[in-house]
Formats: C-alpha cells, structure tokens, sequence
C-alpha cells in the first residue's frame, strides 16, 4: 500500500525523511505504523529500530495515531512569556484533553513544540499547515470551535 | 605501514600512527585519560565528554575519544579547569542514575562507581533527577533497566555496529532520549538474539542477564532434588577473573571444587558433550559431503547466531547442522542416559548448566528442548551468576584444592575445550572427520589458520588429497558478511566454494560470550582463549573420538553416530523468525 509513494523516491537512505512524511501526510490518522515502517525499512534496506530512531528524534512525526487536525502549541520562552501555558490550559478545556492526546472524536490531537519562528506574533500555533498568532483565550477557543464546525 | 606522527601529551613525546586519535595514542603510551562512554573495541560516541584534554592552541577543550592526533600537537590531560569540567559531567550523569551500589550486580565492576570514587564527586544529589521509568523484563536472557543508563550509546554500537541485529537504538531526544526497542515493545519482541554483548559493553547494570540464582539456591537447599551441573568450555577460562584472578587464567579444577561445595550431587562437564557434538557432526559432515548433501554445513553450537539465522538467514536453515548445542546434548543425555544408569528418577534431577552466555538461556527454554520428555536443561547460570553463588557461600575460591568432574560425563579431550574459542569447533571437527576418513590422525593437530581474532578466517584443508574449503567468523556483523558471500555464490552458481563452517556469535568466541564477566576487550578475549589452547595442548587426548566417555554412551545408550535415537535426542530443527519481532512465523526444516 506505500508502493505509490516509493514510486516517487529512489530506495536512498538520504530519502528517508522525505518518504516518512508523504506516508504521515497520506494516513488517515496522521501517523507512520509500525507496517509503514517495515514496508520502508524493506524499501531503502534500512534498518527498522534507525527508522525508529528518525522518527522519534523529529516531533513532527508520530508513531501513534493522532486527529485530523493536529494542533501544535509553540512553548519556547517567547510564547512562554507572552502567556501560551494560559492558552494551553484554554486548548485542553475547550478539547477535553491533555497535551499528546486525541479528542474522542478523533478531530483533534494537542501537542507542545519548539519555535516555529513567529515570536513577533507570539503566542503561536499551528493547526495542520495554518499558522495562528497573537493568540487570546478567546480567540484560541474560537478558532478550536470553527474548525469543529466546519470539519465535523 | 602508515605514516608515523610526534605528539607530545603532559610532556611525553610520543610517535603516533596518523589517524589515532588522543585517546588511542595516550594508552598506547601507558597514559589513562578518565574515560566513559568510550571502548577501545568499538567507534567512540563522544557522548559523556569525560575524556576531556586541553590542546595548546585550542580555545575549548576537546574530547580524547574522537580527536586525531596531528604533528606537533601537545596535549594536556589534567589541570584544575579540567578536573572541574569532569567533575561536573560526572555529577551531571549521576543526578539522573538510579543510584543503588551495595545492591547493584554491577557493583565493584561498574565504570561510573570507579570513575566517582576516583574523582570524589559529592554524593548528596545522585539521582535527583530520577524519573522511574519501567524496567524492560520480557526477554528470557537479557534485562534492560534504563533508570541506570547514562546513554553512552555503547550498547547500540555494538548491537549495530559489531553485531549487525539492530534490536536497540536510541529513541526521542534531550531529556526524554533513552535507550530502547522499536516501538518501545521490549526486548523478547525485538530482533534481539540475546547473544548479550551489549550486557558485558554496558558501563553500568542498564543491561544484565536475567538472574536465576534464587531458583537455583531453593532446589540445591531441597534434599529431595538430585542437581547436576555442566559447565561450558569457555567458563574454566574466566570464572578466576570474577576472584581477582588474572585474565586467561584456567582454574578448571577450582571449578569442580566450588561446584560441589555448592552442594551439587553430580560434577559434569558440557566438555564431554562438545566432544559428542564433533562425533555427531563430524558423522554429518562426512556424511553430506560424501552423500551430495546440502553444503556448506554450519556449525550449532552458538544459540545467538542459530536465532539470528531464523531471523536472518532462514534460506540457509538448511545448511545449519542439525546439531543440538553441547548444553542441549547434555541436557537431552542427563535426563535419559545419566538417570537410567543410575536408577534416578527424571523428575527428581535438576539439570544447571553454567555457561558464558546470556542466549544458552533463551536456548533452554525453546519449547523443541524437552526431548527427554522434561524440559532437558532446567536453569543456565551465566559465569557471572556462579561467581556470585560461589561468593555468597562463602568459598575462597583462589584457594581451593583442585578437584576432578566425576567421571560419567566429565571425561574431555583437548578438542572439546577449545570449543570455547573462534574457530575451535572447527579445529576439533577437522581432527576428528580427518581421522574418521583416513583412518590416520592430521600430520599436526594444531590447525593455526583457524586461530586467533581476525574476524574471518579461512583455509584450505587437505585430507589425504581431497580439499576441504573451510571458514570460521566470529560476531554476527562478521556472520552476515559471510553468509551474504555464500547466498549469493549459491544463488549465482547453485553452490558455494565452502564446504565447512563455523560461527559463533560473539566476538572471540565463547570467552567473549554475553554471560562472561562485564566489560572485557578483544585483546582480554584473545589471552582467554590462549588459556584454553593451553589446557589441549596439555591434556593427554585431544581428539573427540579418543573420549571413553564418548565411547561408552555410544556403546551402552545411543549405539552409533547419528542412530536413530542419536537423533531424537541430539539433534533438532530450526524455524523461520519475523523480522520486526523475532517470533517464529514457521518451521525453516524438519526433525528427521
């Protein structure tokens, strides 16, 4: 089933990221399995436990199913001052989740990341490829509520 | 020979190969830089920065592991600031580690608690920082605690690197980075093969054997159990070094003498069936070779390179002897033969087996391995765990008086004891197929070309005309070269040019086994090893068909070579392993 997307790469090692975010991007649960893994590591004759390496390394990636809209709270002191754990605690309230975990509706998962390189707009977040800055409370749960609405 | 460079390190001029790095050219210079992370056998990781010198010239200081010398550099390898610097990684490394020495199996054997106790680093935050992570039991040989990590990364070189398996990596990172399984599953659902290199490469006790000491001291405290005891080829070469003996020091008959003050009813040795395992090999090998069968033939004995061959290599499952490992032989005879000539019930006898290796353990516990109609070996001991028995009974063992092994299944040639060495399995084959073909003994028994620790040896061996291609590899990364040589001759021309060989897992053979005491080198290896060359040139029998004992289970239980309850008991099949969790998927060949 990852045929497709090996068509598009040369068996490298140096296509290895690459590879593992078409796989990411085109699941359904926004993630790489473990059968992902070894279609991939049987593709480049990479090693299973080094692509497991890679994937934990990078935070863009997951090794566990996530929502259809991950969503990407920057926590790196200039949105730490400029107050994102008050955002958090409203993102969490608003989800009824804790950071790493998937609504039970499986529409969103929250996770806390390094700089995204927006701090004149800080706090930050992204939600899929969408940047929002300048976050409130308010307007955090806004845009959670938008997108419940039209996504549902 | 490469180009020779000066250095000069804390005043000592010092002529270096080009490409060494500090650390390398210091030791050979007798200079000992504190180090942690770093193994002089394996590519360093530069992970701790203990190794830490300061370079004329140079603004910061740099680590001696991963720095090359260069012409007319002078290194300084103490001074306040870098005591300082040491100091603090050392505090560093030990807020995170779960301190508990007196109780630790790793304890007086541990590269931290030395390094700490050199350096006097202050004791009062030692594992502050502790989070308690879960401790990984599931594998039947190896157990993996991560609280006491430091994350030198050794483990995963040599797990990689050395052995080729990939079972562990490094997985996250900064705070959250550990040591782990794919998919964090465990080391029993990984590609792991529990040859245990990463236990005795292992600093700390992050990775141990799965002790079974405790078991082993209730049935030898219950007098209605008979307990029988074998010990490996490869143990008599390092159970001293655990009693402060120096390396290569062969104490077999203190072995014996300790054993039976332990309180085991019955003193044998695995030696008596490594002889058996030749017999019965060597009858297959003649066999295959004279008959047309599947060739090469590759050796058993090794319980981690037969799981990485399931794992690996199932294409070649056929070529695998179907040989039972010495321990297995010995189990499968100790539960029949031994009980039935001495009017002992099975049930009642305990079979411990005492081996170099934390695989033998894995290997005991195959469901396949019960073909006495009990599970044929009931607990392995690495030589570690026995070090420690022998310890907590209180025996002295550097002075006991040398003892025999009785007689039954304790009588050894010289062949047998080499097994314990690379390519000694093939050395004593040779001498025995060489005989049991020409009828004559080889000109010299000594066969060199399989000796010593380049990684693959091969020969040529003339037996009265007719040619023997033979190779010998020791470490899986060296198996797979190997094998990867021999897939492909078979598959490009339908054979291979090797008629004959052997692997063992471990780098050196089984004195560099996963059970030996922690932390040796190859160079420790090779003068184990040495010991044992010693005790067969030494002994008066050095061939496997010479062994009375041999003979005699021949001759009153298992009638000839590769009979037919030969085969029940000493022989087995292989299976086909998945490879993402090393489960067995199906049967590779069949029992015969």
């Amino acid at each position: 089933m990852y045929q497709e997307i090996f068509k598009k790469y040369r068996p490298t090692k140096d296509n290895l990221i690459y590879i593992l975010h078409d796989i990411q991007d085109n699941d359904p649960h926004n993630y790489v399995s473990e059968e992902a893994v070894q279609s991939v590591s049987e593709y480049l004759k990479v090693p299973v436990n080094h692509i497991y390496g890679v994937l934990t390394f990078y935070t863009m990636y997951s090794t566990k199913p996530r929502g259809k809209n991950v969503i990407r709270l920057c926590e790196s002191p200039p949105c730490f001052i400029k107050g994102c754990d008050n955002i958090l605690n409203k993102l969490k309230e608003t989800l009824g989740v804790e950071s790493g975990e998937t609504t039970t509706d499986g529409l969103f998962t929250l996770e806390l990341c390094a700089c995204l390189g927006l701090c004149g707009n800080a706090p930050v977040m992204m939600i899929n490829d969408e940047f929002y800055g300048d976050l409130t409370e308010d307007k955090a749960e806004t845009i959670i509520n938008t997108i419940r609405e039209e996504r549902a | 020979m490469s180009k020779m460079i000066n250095i000069n390190i804390d005043g000592k001029n010092i002529q270096v190969e080009e490409g060494k790095t500090i650390i390398e050219a210091a030791s050979a210079a007798g200079i000992n830089i504190p180090s942690l992370c770093y193994h002089q056998d394996i590519k360093p990781s530069a992970g701790c920065g203990i190794c830490v010198v300061e370079i004329e010239g140079q603004p910061q200081p740099k680590r001696a592991c991963c720095t090359p010398a260069y012409e007319g550099m002078i290194v300084r390898t103490n001074s306040v600031e870098l005591r300082n610097l040491r100091k603090m990684l050392l505090e560093l490394i030990l807020e995170d580690h779960h301190v508990d020495c007196p109780t630790c199996i790793a304890n007086n054997k541990c590269d931290l608690q030395d390094l700490a106790y050199i350096m006097g680093v202050k004791t009062e935050d030692q594992g502050v920082l502790q989070t308690k992570k879960p401790i990984d039991e599931s594998s039947v040989s190896i157990v993996r605690d991560p609280n006491k990590c430091i994350q030198c990364g050794r483990c995963v070189t040599v797990c990689n690197d050395v052995q080729t398996v990939y079972a562990l990596t490094t997985v996250n990172r900064g705070f959250e980075a550990e040591i782990n399984t794919p998919f964090s599953k465990g080391m029993a659902d990984s590609t792991c093969i529990n040859c245990g290199q990463c236990v005795v490469f292992c600093p700390t006790a992050a990775l141990t054997e799965k002790t079974h000491t405790d078991p082993v001291w209730e049935e030898l405290l219950n007098p209605k159990k008979h307990l029988v005891i074998q010990a490996a080829p490869a143990v008599r070469a390092t159970l001293g070094e655990e009693f402060g003996m120096e390396e290569g020091s062969l104490s077999v008959g203190k072995m014996y003498a300790a054993f039976r003050k332990l309180g085991f009813d019955a003193v044998f040795d695995t030696n008596f069936t490594a002889d058996l395992t030749i017999m019965e090999e060597g009858t297959e090998f003649i066999n295959r070779f004279k008959e047309g069968g599947t060739l090469p033939l590759i050796t058993s004995c090794s319980p981690g390179w037969i799981k990485f061959m399931e794992t690996f290599y199932p294409d070649l499952a056929e070529n695998v002897s179907t040989c039972k490992s010495p321990q297995q032989m010995f189990g499968a005879l100790v539960k029949t033969y031994y009980a039935e000539a001495n009017n002992i019930d099975a049930k009642d006898i305990v079979s411990v087996s005492i081996m170099p290796c934390t695989a033998k353990k894995f290997e005991a516990d195959r469901p396949e391995m019960t073909d006495s109609g009990y599970k044929d070996v009931d607990y392995v001991l690495t030589t570690r765990e026995i070090a420690r028995m022998i310890k907590e009974a209180g025996i002295d063992f550097a002075h006991l008086e040398d003892e025999k092994a009785d007689d039954f299944m304790g009588i050894y040639t010289g062949a047998a004891t080499i097994f314990g060495a690379t390519g000694g399995v093939m050395e004593a084959a040779l001498r025995s197929a060489y005989f049991l073909l020409t009828n004559e003994n080889l000109p010299s028994l000594d066969i060199e070309a399989v000796r010593g620790m380049e990684g693959i040896k091969e020969a040529e061996v003339d037996i009265k005309g007719t040619k023997v291609k033979i190779a010998v590899a020791h470490s899986l990364g060296k198996a797979r070269e190997l094998m990867d040589k021999v897939r492909q001759q078979i598959k490009e021309t339908g054979k291979s040019e090797y008629q004959f060989i052997e692997i063992m897992a471990c780098p050196g053979g089984c004195v560099g086994g996963g059970g030996q005491p922690f932390q040796s080198n190859l160079a420790a290896r090779a003068r184990r090893g040495q010991a044992l060359y010693k005790e067969d040139k030494d002994l008066k029998m050095r061939q496997s068909h010479e062994n009375p004992a041999v003979a005699a289970v021949y001759e009153k239980f298992l009638e000839s070579p590769g009979s037919k309850k030969a085969h029940k008991l000493l022989h087995t099949n292989y299976f086909q392993r998945d490879k993402m969790s090393g489960a067995v998927v199906k049967e590779a060949t069949h029992k015969h």
